[in-house]
């Protein structure tokens, strides 16, 4: 049926589309570069400033010792974005050969079994304190190795503020509200919110968590197995102390557009007193912006509503994981440099350029005599028994509304009841997608 | 005589067209197609790779429950779960909200401004440049700058309203205020190409109507009820089919400026599917996303129909 000249025709088309087909393929192939000749470790990390700085630091100092390897950091998106990133490169077998990650619940959602290299073996393994190894192992394997400090999720306040004003550390629910009251009486805004930038509205209920904790031994798990909610007590009360704030009116003017960078600058600066958050994002943007505030500042845990409850919430540092996809010379070279970031030399670089945020999970580090009054603050109840992990480092549910809802109750759209029990719904969802039995 | 002309010209053209190409292929018998059958081979190739397998692939995955590790099929328990989710009724309702309202306004002032730009204005060409000027904006820059001019203390409106006395509201901030807030400015970025779709439409009515018209003594009114109104509709029809599609399916604008937000206030289909897509539910996100599909098809193809025919009976 075909003539020569068509079937002539119908071959450079067909060369034509595999072209097309070859140089699409091309496309999708550059990956990690170096099979393993030139060792090279290429580290993927959030795009943080203070994070790229200290990572940056470690390298350097890294490659010094090890003129044969280049260490490259590759900062990645933070937040949801960066989390699917990460998950999309390790299925793909495109992530780098190291990465820098959160522990605890998002560290279990990377499949660590199928796609992370098992580093139980190495040298530093022994060091790293009992409360960590549980967040980056599975029952399978230990993955991890800590960069940084665990930080405390709480209430950051202004030393100064309430010593002008004569005000103790509040131990339980009604001397905070009444502290804020006197706070508020001198013209200074008693607690500061910033939802503009949604996450931060969580503080209050995240950080309350080891109240929950405290009253509740078993909640966690109970909680993991359907049996605990958030819309009963004592969870309830997390959400509800969010509510009374605001019902108190206790918030700064523009708390539903101000950003968490302005909350950090008006705790330094004074204008506000009291700022639920996580003693390492302060400390970060403060150490760039005011350095010299960050004397002003100490941290106490949210108050539960009974003095004796009142806990430390605590979240664990991120840790370093090297993926299945690295081999070789480069998995050498890998295990190399996450042993130099936790030897002394490169804690002493961590202390240098990173902010302890709080203790160290690793024998090798201590926080320097230098660091930040706050974090003293947090060793006191670390070391007096009165701190709790946050729930995502003892369950692997947590709802990805949060943020939505608690912006609602903290913003007086919704009730605390209502904003409980749709939260619920949200861990719900979670659970289902998660495939965790018993939901 | 226009339309007789219209009539004859084209059939000149095949009849001219069929000799010449007959002369050429001689007796193959696939003369009569304008281009070889395997000449669609190389578009067909990108279309099945780039656009018919992701969305089988899309259609099989809505029906997993995916981690991008492990595929597990659950059959239709994410539709399920998509419509149970307490967000959607609402955020279907702000759809349906934002589309009109955005759709509606676009209409409305896009016709009164392409009759402004189609009389004898000075500086009309740079008027009419000026309208198109934000379609050429990217939206994220907009939704960024207007996130910051909508500041309800440091930005610009509030602080310009403050002058004048006026206490400005907290525009995307005052949970019923957000979705019209970013509806406004979907309409300011999106009105130029309504204009120029409507200017289009305004200059291609035959100026014989007019001049008839004139003749009669109708007056300016008489013309646009009579004449321009009523011919401009293939542009109405247009302008209407792009903006709701548009709306329906807007993401971009609202993720820039709130997120959805304060709370779930301004979420519409799009955002609901990509907080799911976030939150690591790749396989209720993909569902959600057929969903979508359905729903603008399911409005779309009935008014376009509809559309088409007044055009046609006008």
């Amino acid at each position: 049926m075909l003539s020569r000249s068509s079937a002539l025709r119908t071959s450079a088309a067909l060369t034509a589309s595999a072209l097309v087909a070859v140089s699409l393929a091309a496309c999708s192939s550059a990956g990690n570069g170096g099979d393993g000749a030139g060792a090279e470790v290429t580290v993927s990390v959030y795009n943080e400033a203070a994070v790229v700085k200290t990572v940056t630091a470690l390298a350097e100092a890294f490659q010094k010792e090890n003129p044969g390897i280049t260490v490259t950091v590759d900062p990645r998106p933070t937040g949801t974005e960066g989390d699917n990133l990460v998950k999309t490169q390790l299925s793909t077998g495109e992530m780098d050969s190291v990465l820098l990650y959160n522990s605890g619940s998002l560290f279990q959602a990377l499949n660590p079994d199928q796609t992370l290299t098992d580093l139980s073996g190495e040298s530093w393994a022994a060091d790293v304190s009992d409360g960590f190894k549980p967040v980056v192992s599975t029952d399978a394997g230990f993955y991890g190795a800590p960069l940084g400090t665990s930080y405390a999720g709480a209430v950051v306040y202004n030393k100064k503020v309430f010593a002008d004003l004569g005000i103790e550390v509040p131990k339980d629910w009604a001397s905070f509200t009444a502290a804020a009251a006197k706070i508020k009486a001198a013209g200074i805004t008693p607690v500061e919110q910033t939802y503009g930038d949604s996450w931060t509205s969580q503080l209050f209920v995240l950080g309350d968590f080891g109240n929950i904790l405290a009253q509740d031994p078993q909640w966690a798990e109970e909680y993991t197995a359907n049996k605990a909610k958030y819309a009963d007590q004592p969870a309830l009360t997390s959400f509800q102390h969010l509510q009374d704030a605001f019902d108190a009116g206790m918030f700064n003017q523009d708390f539903a557009s101000a950003t968490a960078a302005d909350g950090i600058a008006a705790l330094g600066s004074g204008k506000a007193a009291m700022y639920p958050m996580l003693t390492q994002v302060v400390l970060g943007q403060l150490a760039q912006d005011a350095p010299d505030q960050i004397a002003d500042l100490g941290v106490f845990p949210f108050p539960a509503d009974a003095a004796a409850d009142t806990t430390l919430t605590v979240w664990q540092p991120s840790a370093l994981y090297i993926p299945k996809t690295t081999e070789g010379a480069q998995l050498d070279a890998a295990k190399k440099f996450i042993a130099f970031a936790n030897s002394s030399a490169g804690c002493d670089i961590q202390n240098a350029n990173g902010n302890a945020a709080g203790p160290y999970v690793i024998d090798t580090c201590k926080v320097p005599t230098d660091a930040a009054p706050l974090v003293s603050d947090i060793a006191s109840y670390v070391d007096g028994g009165k701190s709790a992990s946050a729930l995502e480092f003892l369950s692997p549910i947590k709802g990805p509304n949060l943020e939505n809802i608690s912006v609602e109750v903290g913003s007086g759209i919704r009730s605390a009841a209502a904003g409980a029990a749709a939260y619920d719904e949200d861990v719900k969802k979670q659970a289902q997608q998660l495939g965790i039995e018993g939901w | 005589m226009a339309s007789t002309m219209a009539q004859v010209l084209p059939d000149l053209d095949r009849r001219r067209g069929r000799r010449r190409r007959k002369r050429r292929t001689g007796t193959d018998p696939f003369a009569r197609r304008t281009y070889p059958l395997w000449f669609h081979l190389p578009a067909s190739l990108l279309y099945v790779v780039l656009f018919a397998v992701p969305t089988f692939a899309s259609l099989y995955f809505s029906l997993t429950r995916w981690t991008l590790f492990d595929v597990t099929f659950i059959g239709f328990d994410n539709f399920v779960q998509f419509f149970q989710d307490p967000q959607l009724s609402q955020s279907l309702v702000h759809t349906l909200i934002y589309a009109v309202v955005t759709s509606g306004a676009k209409v409305v002032l896009g016709f009164a401004l392409a009759l402004l730009l189609t009389s004898n204005l000075i500086g009309r060409g740079y008027l009419r440049a000026v309208t198109f000027f934000p379609v050429l904006v990217s939206t994220i820059g907009v939704g960024l700058t207007f996130k910051v001019l909508l500041d309800p203390f440091d930005g610009v409106v509030n602080q310009t309203l403050a002058a004048f006395g006026i206490a400005g509201p907290g525009w995307l901030t005052d949970p019923n205020l957000a979705l019209l807030s970013v509806a406004l400015v979907d309409v300011w970025k999106g009105l130029g190409i309504a204009t120029l779709i409507y200017i289009a439409g305004i200059v291609a009515i035959p100026q014989e109507y007019f001049e008839a018209a004139r003749v009669d003594g109708a007056g300016a009114w008489t013309v646009f009820r009579s004449i321009i109104f009523p011919l401009s509709w293939p542009a109405t029809g247009t302008v209407i089919i792009l903006s709701l599609i548009g709306g329906l399916r807007s993401f971009d604008l609202i993720w820039a400026m709130t997120k959805g937000g304060p709370g779930f206030s301004s979420d519409v289909v799009a955002s609901v599917i990509y907080k799911q897509y976030q939150a690591g539910f790749y396989g209720l996100s993909t569902a959600g996303n057929v969903v979508l599909f359905v729903i603008v098809a399911a409005i779309m193809i009935p008014l376009a129909s509809y559309i088409g025919r007044r055009g046609v009976e006008s």
